[in-house]
């Protein structure tokens, strides 16, 4: 799930920041943006997140001409007991996320992703269930090959819809 | 606009309302943005029948990227070098969120200020939805 070329765009970024209720002029106006220290429209803390718009495999977005799992005549496109297609990784739910910033990224920055597997651990959910977690670690370098940020994400798979 | 760390002090909290009566289309609207469509935080027939829940949620990035915006506007743009979450709760549409920020530790690293923080995002009913920690750089 590695991404080959993530652009940093301004339009993304306006989108982006509207989407989150995010009004810093930062984000969307480049004369405010110059005077500030970063001097440029920087990502919003959370924008690395986003990079999926560019990941072609990626599973949560339906995909020209496949089946997908959300509702339209029938609750689910997908049949059930069917493994594969469809997209989604039903079941999982994003448990925690922590970034590093080593610097913001800003418009006109090309970067790419490495992917890491990393710990995978066990719990026993609160109302009974096996919750599975699994942690992923994703570099995002600039076009220098300079790591800017540095994003672990823990998912949890669960035998049973979650309950707060 | 940046903080300073001789005006800093452990205990010292900052907080701000991220959302009040969250709406599905702004759960849409994240979802285009972000490139998250998975159909639990847009489409209540197959998160209601196929998934189980009451209801489509929010997306928990969506909740760390509102609490991202309280902390970018106290600490200033540019300024963050960490922040991490874990999600607790899960947000609902129509919920009303307020993060707070709690200055943890006032250090320095590499002849850099810095502030550790802890984080929280509570819901209407004071149920903790995000927990999790961040840091800034602060002038002197």
């Amino acid at each position: 799930m590695a991404v080959d070329r993530f652009p940093i765009e301004a339009s993304h970024i306006m989108m982006f920041a509207r989407s989150v209720g995010d009004a810093n002029p930062i984000y969307h106006d480049a004369e405010y943006a110059a005077k500030t220290e970063p001097g440029a429209i920087i990502a919003p803390p959370t924008f690395m997140q986003a990079s999926a718009q560019f990941d072609p495999e990626y599973s949560l977005r339906p995909k020209i001409g496949q089946p997908w799992f959300g509702s339209g005549k029938e609750p689910t496109g997908v049949k059930k007991g069917s493994t594969g297609g469809g997209g989604g990784n039903q079941g999982t739910l994003h448990a925690e996320q922590h970034f590093e910033y080593h610097r913001h990224p800003k418009v006109g920055d090309v970067l790419t992703t490495t992917v890491k597997p990393g710990k995978t651990w066990e719990k026993e959910g609160r109302r009974g269930g096996k919750l599975i977690f699994s942690e992923t670690i994703t570099e995002y370098r600039d076009q220098q090959g300079e790591l800017v940020v540095t994003a672990r994400g823990v998912g949890v798979r669960t035998e049973r819809p979650a309950t707060q | 606009m940046a903080l300073k760390a001789s005006e800093l002090e452990v205990g010292m909290t900052h907080s701000a309302t991220l959302v009040e009566d969250l709406k599905r289309t702004q759960l849409v609207q994240y979802a285009g943005a972000s490139g998250d469509y998975n159909p639990l935080h847009t489409d209540d027939l197959y998160t209601r029948e196929v998934a189980g829940y009451p209801s489509v949620f929010a997306h928990g990035m969506l909740t760390m990227g509102m609490t991202g915006a309280m902390l970018t506007d106290y600490v200033g743009d540019g300024r963050l070098t960490k922040f991490g979450v874990r999600f607790t709760a899960q947000v609902w549409p129509g919920d009303d969120l307020k993060a707070t920020a709690t200055v943890q530790a006032l250090r320095e690293e590499n002849g850099v200020k810095l502030v550790d923080f802890t984080v929280s995002t509570r819901n209407q009913d004071d149920v903790e939805v995000l927990s999790g920690s961040a840091t800034a750089r602060v002038d002197p």
